[in-house]
């Protein structure tokens, strides 16, 4: 390919930011040494920023408020790390079997969000989103009550109450314990897993969002009537996008589980799912540079505060810092503004217009 | 019997979610917009409201009419005045500069204020629970078999009170016509006069003194107080207002009600551990069939 289209150079030059930004990370690790709270923050920081893609997809690319997609993360999370737990004998090597736990994890999400996307995507507006607000409270209670076991004989599972342990055979394991969770987990996630992870989602997305269905998912958001009467299938195209967040979101769920030693079902809820909307609209919605800046910036500066001896008050500044950030970039003086210099500045260039970051209602 | 008590604890229990609701439902309607902020509101009140009963009870004989009158009631005036208070300041700051913003900035910004309160009621009060003595004692009334506690009585009479009064304000007073026309149509509603700003400002007025009477109707039956108590019954409220159609004040009523019904019988005769996925289901089902709520009204889109 001689000459790549303005929009597939944006791609690239995303990827190259991505991949930079590790080798000198592993540089720096490797020559300095990061401090062991860095260390300890980058596979979530990985995770997290997987789930702001992937939820940019639905609320940026798609327009349709989720707030329930902690549930995603939390299907993708225990179907995941059960898997590697069970196929710990099957498959020895470690960067395999995590692997395969994210192909399973993001499978299972994809399967919940497809179940859960016929009824959701019937509705719009503040209804949708109350209706993925019910549906992530709803896999919250489901899996605070599961308990499944595994042993030779295969998978058991009960409901409600722990009749799992008493049917195991020799040598069995009990995966999820209810609202223990699930514990013991082996870790075998990595920041390089988590860095393919995330570059994994955005060639997924941008292929995506170039495509015809991008472009069809994007006609159904801007102006749902206008796009049903040129005859586009605009609950096929949001299904589409839909399955795919949920399915990274999954994929996301297993990595993220797979770096600590414990988890319950608890710890994906509705403040999750609110969590990682505050990255997708920070960043600027459909803006998957801002995104991944957002979820990164975010889930470092509560750690970083904590270091300044502000413990006590620092989700206090947090929160002040969310509310400053959104009054100021709303501002229209200051928007007015921006636009003048970014028009003084591209008048050489006329053609290149802002890529990605519309906005709308 | 055990059918009848679970049916008057739903109630009970729904008509705190239903208070919550017409706040989160008239803000709604006129702001266009969902105050996340709106639970934690209910929790400053509960604070409020102890802060008060617990400083005043030990000043009156033990026993007394006046140690069961004055304490309550001024920890009720108070939650309402600060309340009320906290609610204008915050919509002042955070909210009139986004008021051409997009809606989802808007909403961010709510989290934000939550996030505030909540941490703020952490560093301030600490996060340690307190435990709030009822407001109207323990007193049980009884019917029959049947015990009804009076919490439950006052909880159910105040609900009514204040949907009847709400329902009278918007449809008789100046303010009230004023705020139904700005739900309308803002900018219209300016062109005949109307004050938005101050209308939008009493909205949340009224909307923060009803969270209020909430959080003291709600620690005095759930005694426990933590800076995230209002998180919980904030989240139960939105998904009531919208279950009986958002914007619309008999729809919140009824809402809250269904919904404190279908909890307690999910908890009574079902399984508590699911309880919440039980109401949630159904929110989804009656969503389905009625896709406004139950009292929403389905606007047709223009081309």
């Amino acid at each position: 390919m001689k000459r790549l289209s303005k929009q597939s150079r944006a791609n690239f030059l995303t990827y190259g930011g991505v991949i930079l930004v590790y080798v000198l990370l592993q540089l720096y690790n490797s020559q300095v040494g990061l401090s062991s709270m860095i260390q300890g923050l980058l596979i979530p920081i990985c995770a997290y920023v997987t789930m702001a893609l992937a939820l940019n997809l639905v609320v940026g690319v798609s327009g349709e408020l989720s707030l329930g997609h902690a549930g995603f993360m939390s299907v993708g999370a225990f179907s995941g790390t059960a898997a590697a737990i069970a196929l710990q004998e099957v498959i020895p090597a470690a960067p395999l079997r995590l692997a395969v736990a994210m192909v399973i994890g993001a499978a299972f999400a994809a399967l919940a969000g497809f179940v859960i996307g016929i009824p959701v995507l019937r509705l719009n507006g503040d209804y949708l989103a109350i209706v993925t607000l019910a549906f992530g409270e709803i896999i919250k209670s489901i899996l605070n009550n599961l308990y499944v076991g595994f042993d030779a004989r295969g998978f058991h599972f009960s409901f409600l109450a722990d009749t799992v342990s008493d049917r195991l055979a020799e040598g069995g394991k009990l995966l999820i314990g209810g609202p223990m969770g699930i514990s013991r987990i082996p870790i075998i996630s990595t920041f390089t897993a988590g860095v393919v992870l995330v570059l994994v989602s955005l060639v997924i997305i941008f292929n995506l969002v170039n495509s015809r269905a991008g472009r069809a998912i994007m006609a159904a958001r801007d102006n749902r009537i206008a796009a049903e009467s040129v005859g586009i299938n605009v609950t096929k195209y949001k299904m589409i996008a839909f399955v795919i967040s949920a399915a990274l979101a999954g994929a996301a769920g297993s990595l993220y589980t797979m770096s600590l030693s414990t988890i319950v079902a608890n710890k994906f809820d509705f403040n999750t799912s609110i969590l990682i909307l505050v990255f997708v609209v920070l960043g600027g919605m459909g803006n998957m540079w801002g995104a991944i800046l957002s979820a990164t910036f975010l889930t470092l500066l509560p750690e970083l505060l904590r270091t300044f001896n502000l413990d006590q008050y620092r989700m206090l500044v947090y929160a002040v810092v969310l509310i400053i950030v959104m009054i100021v970039t709303n501002n229209p003086l200051l928007q007015r503004t921006a636009e003048d210099l970014a028009e003084r500045f591209h008048r050489k260039k006329p053609a290149q217009a802002g890529e990605g970051g519309q906005s709308h209602e | 019997m055990t059918f009848l008590s679970y049916l008057i604890q739903g109630i009970s229990l729904g008509s705190i979610y239903a208070i919550i609701a017409l706040g989160y439902t008239m803000v709604y309607g006129i702001a266009k917009m969902l105050n996340f902020a709106h639970g934690d509101v209910i929790m400053v009140g509960g604070y409020m409201c102890f802060f008060a009963t617990s400083g005043l009870r030990d000043r009156f004989a033990d026993g007394s009419v006046a140690q069961a009158v004055i304490p309550n009631l001024a920890g009720l005036l108070l939650a309402m005045f600060v309340c009320t208070l906290l609610g204008i300041t915050i919509e002042r700051l955070a909210y009139k500069p986004l008021r051409q913003a997009p809606s989802l900035a808007v909403l961010i910004t709510a989290i934000g204020v939550s996030y505030f309160l909540q941490n703020g009621a952490q560093v301030l009060w600490s996060s340690n629970p307190k435990i709030c003595s009822s407001i109207i004692g323990k007193g049980v009334l009884s019917l029959g078999q049947l015990s009804i506690s009076h919490v439950i009585l006052l909880t159910v009479v105040v609900c009514v009170v204040i949907m009847l009064a709400l329902t009278w304000f918007t449809g008789n007073t100046r303010m009230g016509k004023a705020m139904r026309a700005c739900s309308e149509d803002k900018a219209a509603a300016q062109l005949m006069g109307i004050n938005v700003n101050a209308t939008i400002s009493m909205t949340f007025a009224i909307g923060s003194a009803l969270a209020a009477i909430a959080g003291v109707l709600f620690t005095s039956a759930y005694p426990t107080l933590q800076p995230t108590t209002g998180a919980l019954p904030g989240i139960k409220a939105f998904t009531a207002a919208v279950f009986g159609g958002i914007g619309s004040i008999p729809g919140a009523m009824l809402g809250g009600i269904l919904l404190g019904v279908i909890e307690t019988f999910a908890k009574g005769y079902i399984s508590t551990q699911v309880s919440d996925a039980i109401v949630f289901a159904v929110l989804i089902v009656i969503l389905l069939v009625k896709p406004a709520g139950l009292l929403g009204k389905q606007v047709a889109e223009k081309v």
